[in-house]
């Protein structure tokens, strides 16, 4: 592996963490027309380390890539403006893309790392849509990769990858041996800026075109949506005089046995 | 203070003086003639003015970008918005003064310094249109950091990239563009502020001919303390064809490098505090003779031009900064509860929001409208770009005290962040032309053009058989206006125009032919003379404004109703409302700028003002005696 690294990473394409989501009026999901969509930040987080890792020479070439509409392709074309060498855009029809899932996102990643070749396959730890978390640990196991997931350190150390990692209550540290599956947590690093002469320069890069059957993936759906709900409105609080009077209210309401 | 101001007013009344500023206003005509105003213009504006409606740079609402052109512009737009929200932080920018460094240099990393350069020189070659929209966003987010931007690109060396040659181009616009190299536009001085052509600084060539001796002080420079680079405009002695010589404007390339060039400490200002602005001294400074830009006394041109150019840039940033206005005001009117109610069910606060979103509109549609005009090529947009910048800077302005206003308290907290927009956007009603000169410009420039065409009537009446045509066309134009009929404006037959707002644009249309005939009467009243009549003017200028504004929405909500977007209905609301608003202050405006009634009062306001100046201030005796 002297001549560097190998990197594939996911770009998921997500409404921007700054829009206020709204149900769609028949609960079957929620709107997405018109709403402004950004990459998944912890996808940023992951190219970003990539990137990084490509400017310190321990990686050679970085294989975005991102599964879903047409409009994905601008998700990648920021990816490349941050660094990423080319991109792969596997479009999936809106009525495959409705349900889609993290297993079929897996598959494709898989193989695509097959054919590439690759040493590393970098995700974000979880989408801020579907909040999964399921993508990189599966992708590991269909490869059958060692992974390290929730990374928060990561640093090239001989064939392996000594990576910190975020656990309840402090910090883990694992080695895993390449190729393998990292996925990163918020704290990997701060990612850059697309900046606008990059985002010029990036129209330049390579970006494929493919298709999920292109990877022998079949996207079928594995779940029905039964109904999807705003969170309940929080109700209003009330004020309590005394430790007395608050196991009285925790009696009442059955929270406290009496 | 207070006498010199009674000495002024006392000049003012020497005759010397006066013919002073008509000689000034001459000048300001044949500026009007360099810039390009032909004798059959195609601008809107310049031919409202001769009571006709010409279509074609507003109708249908212009869309000048290709396909590849959009992509991009959405890529840069998504991450120039990413920037200002996680990146800059105006308030801090405000209470430091000054840009942080790290966001200085993340600006330049972003490309924000070199927009409209060339892409082979460095920059993102970005069109007015592509330009207007990336502005847009920062005038949202911090108007300071919109000045460090646009005082080194939308003026600091745009008059490179418009007159420079191709080794001044060379040698300073990739610099430029990635902000290595900061640029400063100097034209204004101690005493000459909007008389731009009577500064005093000065520059002598050399005894070898190589070089330029430049001397002179300029005030209010923005980027002062942190340019390198500098357009400075100087006095300098031209000699004409009959070996005369007198000064004229001539603008110059200055490196800071040549020696001799210093800055005053940055001033405290009202807002826009977070820019830089100082005086710059220039003390024979010797700058070589191939950094004059665009011929030597070309120079007053070369400034027109560049703020000419310019001001589109400005609407945009304003319609920005309406944009968000709005959006604070809806945010806490959608979630205040007083007496019980949510605050935005209450008429008082109703109104507010919809006049707000009105004009902001109406801006946005100028804004886009002009840099597209602008884009297509038309170089006639002088009028458009003023109107713009004045109907901008007053709505963002009406916006933002309305926005604290429904805020109430909460408004006023520094915070909020809207009391910082208010400081901030006070300026853009006096700088790049102050919106009063801009009035007196739109009026002048229009009425100019429209005397031409009614020189070419007068000339026809002396030869009547040889120029019938010209003869009986005008007389019947004359004698319809008479009798109160149509005198053949139709935009709401125009096939552009929705059918929905064909009441509104037949407000717009009798707006113009009333607009018209009201020219005609001034043009026979007062001739020459009318660009005396300031308060004449401004009235006129107003009314344009209105015609303007309606134009420009009735155009953008025909767009949007015959491609069915979903605001549609919404638009056309708001079309309909403008129009009828501004049909009935157009009327008014114009009734007052040839009535006999109002020049009375128009005169009393005269004496008004000369008695309170005589007295150096207020004239009247306290109430209480003491």
């Amino acid at each position: 592996m002297s001549a560097g690294m190998r990197i594939i990473v996911g770009c998921k394409r997500v409404i921007d963490y700054a829009v206020k989501v709204r149900v769609k009026p028949d609960k079957t999901g929620v709107v997405t027309e018109g709403v402004k969509h950004s990459m998944n930040p912890f996808d940023e987080i992951a190219v970003e380390e990539a990137v990084r890792l490509k400017e310190k020479k321990i990686a050679s070439e970085i294989v975005v890539a991102s599964c879903g509409p047409q409009q994905c392709q601008e998700t990648l074309r920021t990816a490349l403006a941050m660094g990423a060498d080319r991109a792969v855009h596997v479009l999936v029809e809106p009525k495959d893309f409705a349900v889609m899932q993290p297993i079929h996102v897996s598959k494709i990643l898989a193989k695509l790392a097959v054919d590439e070749k690759a040493d590393l396959i970098l995700l974000g730890k979880q989408a801020i849509d579907d909040d999964c978390n399921q993508t990189g640990q599966m992708v590991a196991a269909l490869l059958d990769w060692p992974q390290a997931t929730f990374a928060s350190k990561v640093e090239k150390d001989g064939d392996s990858l000594t990576v910190t990692r975020e656990i309840d209550g402090g910090l883990e540290t694992i080695k895993v041996s390449l190729p393998a599956v990292v996925t990163s947590d918020l704290r990997l690093n701060e990612p850059r800026y697309a900046t606008l002469p990059n985002i010029m320069k990036a129209k330049k890069k390579p970006l494929a075109t493919k298709k999920p059957g292109d990877f022998d993936v079949e996207i079928k759906s594995t779940q029905e949506i039964l109904s999807v709900e705003d969170p309940p409105v929080r109700e209003a609080g009330q004020k309590v005089e005394s430790v007395e009077e608050l196991m009285e209210k925790l009696k009442e309401a059955g929270f406290v046995k009496s | 203070m207070f006498r010199s101001v009674a000495r002024i007013s006392s000049a003012l009344k020497q005759n010397k003086l006066q013919n002073h500023l008509f000689q000034k206003w001459s000048e300001c005509a044949v500026v009007t003639q360099t810039r390009n105003v032909s004798e059959e213009s195609k601008s809107f504006g310049l031919n409202l003015f001769r009571g006709q409606a010409h279509g074609e740079q507003v109708f249908p609402f212009p869309e000048v970008l290709n396909e590849e052109q959009r992509d991009n512009l959405q890529m840069f737009a998504d991450q120039t918005a990413k920037f200002f929200e996680e990146q800059n932080d105006a308030l801090k920018n405000d209470l430091l003064e000054t840009v942080e460094p790290e966001t200085m240099e993340g600006l330049k990393a972003l490309g924000a310094f070199g927009l409209q350069v060339p892409v082979e020189l460095d920059g993102l070659g970005l069109t007015n249109t592509q330009y207007a929209r990336l502005v847009e966003i920062v005038g949202a987010h911090d108007l300071g950091v919109g000045i460090v931007l646009g005082a080194h690109q939308s003026i600091g060396f745009k008059g490179i990239l418009l007159f420079g040659n191709d080794e001044q181009k060379q040698k300073y616009l990739p610099k430029l563009a990635a902000g290595e190299n900061i640029a400063a536009f100097c034209l204004t001085e101690p005493a000459s502020g909007s008389d731009a052509g009577s500064i005093k600084t000065r520059a002598v060539l050399s005894d070898d001919g190589k070089h330029y001796i430049l001397n002179g002080s300029k005030i209010w420079i923005s980027n002062g303390g942190l340019a390198e680079i500098f357009t400075v405009f100087a006095q300098t002695p031209v000699t004409d064809k009959n070996g005369d010589t007198k000064d004229k404007v001539t603008a110059f390339i200055v490196e800071r490098s040549y020696g001799g060039v210093t800055n005053g400490a940055p001033e405290k200002k009202m807002g826009i505090k977070c820019s830089n602005t100082a005086e710059v001294y220039f003390e024979d400074v010797k700058i070589p003779v191939e950094n004059v830009l665009g011929g030597e006394g070309g120079g007053f041109k070369v400034a027109m031009n560049i703020l000419n150019n310019g001001r589109f840039g400005m609407v945009a940033a304003l319609a920005g900064t309406m944009r968000y206005c709005v959006h604070k005001a809806v945010d806490h009117a959608g979630s205040r509860v007083q007496f019980g109610k949510s605050i935005h069910t209450f008429g008082t606060i109703q109104e507010k929001i919809a006049q707000m979103a009105i004009r902001h509109y109406v801006a946005e549609s100028m804004a886009y409208m002009i840099s597209a005009n602008m884009d297509q090529g038309f170089k006639d947009f002088q009028i458009e770009a003023a109107i713009g910048k004045i109907y901008a800077s007053e709505g963002a302005w009406y916006c933002a005290d309305e926005a604290i206003q429904i805020l109430g308290g909460m408004g006023f907290m520094r915070d909020c962040g809207i009391e910082r927009v208010m400081r901030d956007l006070r300026i853009f009603r006096i700088f790049e032309g102050t919106n009063d000169i801009l009035r007196l410009f739109v009026a002048l420039t229009g009425i100019q053009y429209a005397g031409k065409h009614l020189k070419d009537v007068q000339k026809a009446l002396k030869n009547p058989i040889g120029n019938i045509g010209t003869v009986v066309g005008f007389a019947g134009k004359m004698a319809k206006r008479k009798l109160g009929a149509s005198t053949g404006v139709d935009l709401h037959n125009d096939s552009n125009v929705n059918p929905e707002l064909q009441d509104a644009a037949k407000k717009a249309s009798k707006a113009i032919e009333h607009f018209g005939g009201t020219i005609d009467q001034l043009l026979i009243k007062y001739g020459k003379n009318i660009m005396h009549e300031q308060m004449v003017l401004n009235r006129v200028a107003e009314a344009a404004i209105d015609i303007y504004g309606m134009v420009c929405v009735l155009s953008r909500a025909s767009r949007s109703l015959s491609t069915n977007v979903a605001s549609a209905s919404t638009e056309s609301a708001m079309c309909q409302t403008f129009c009828e608003e501004a049909s009935v202050r157009v009327e008014t405006n114009l009734n007052i700028a040839v009535s006999d009634r109002n020049m009375k009062t128009f005169r009393t306001l005269s004496t008004i003002s000369d008695e309170v100046i005589k007295h150096g201030g207020c004239v009247q005796e306290h109430p209480l005696g003491f």
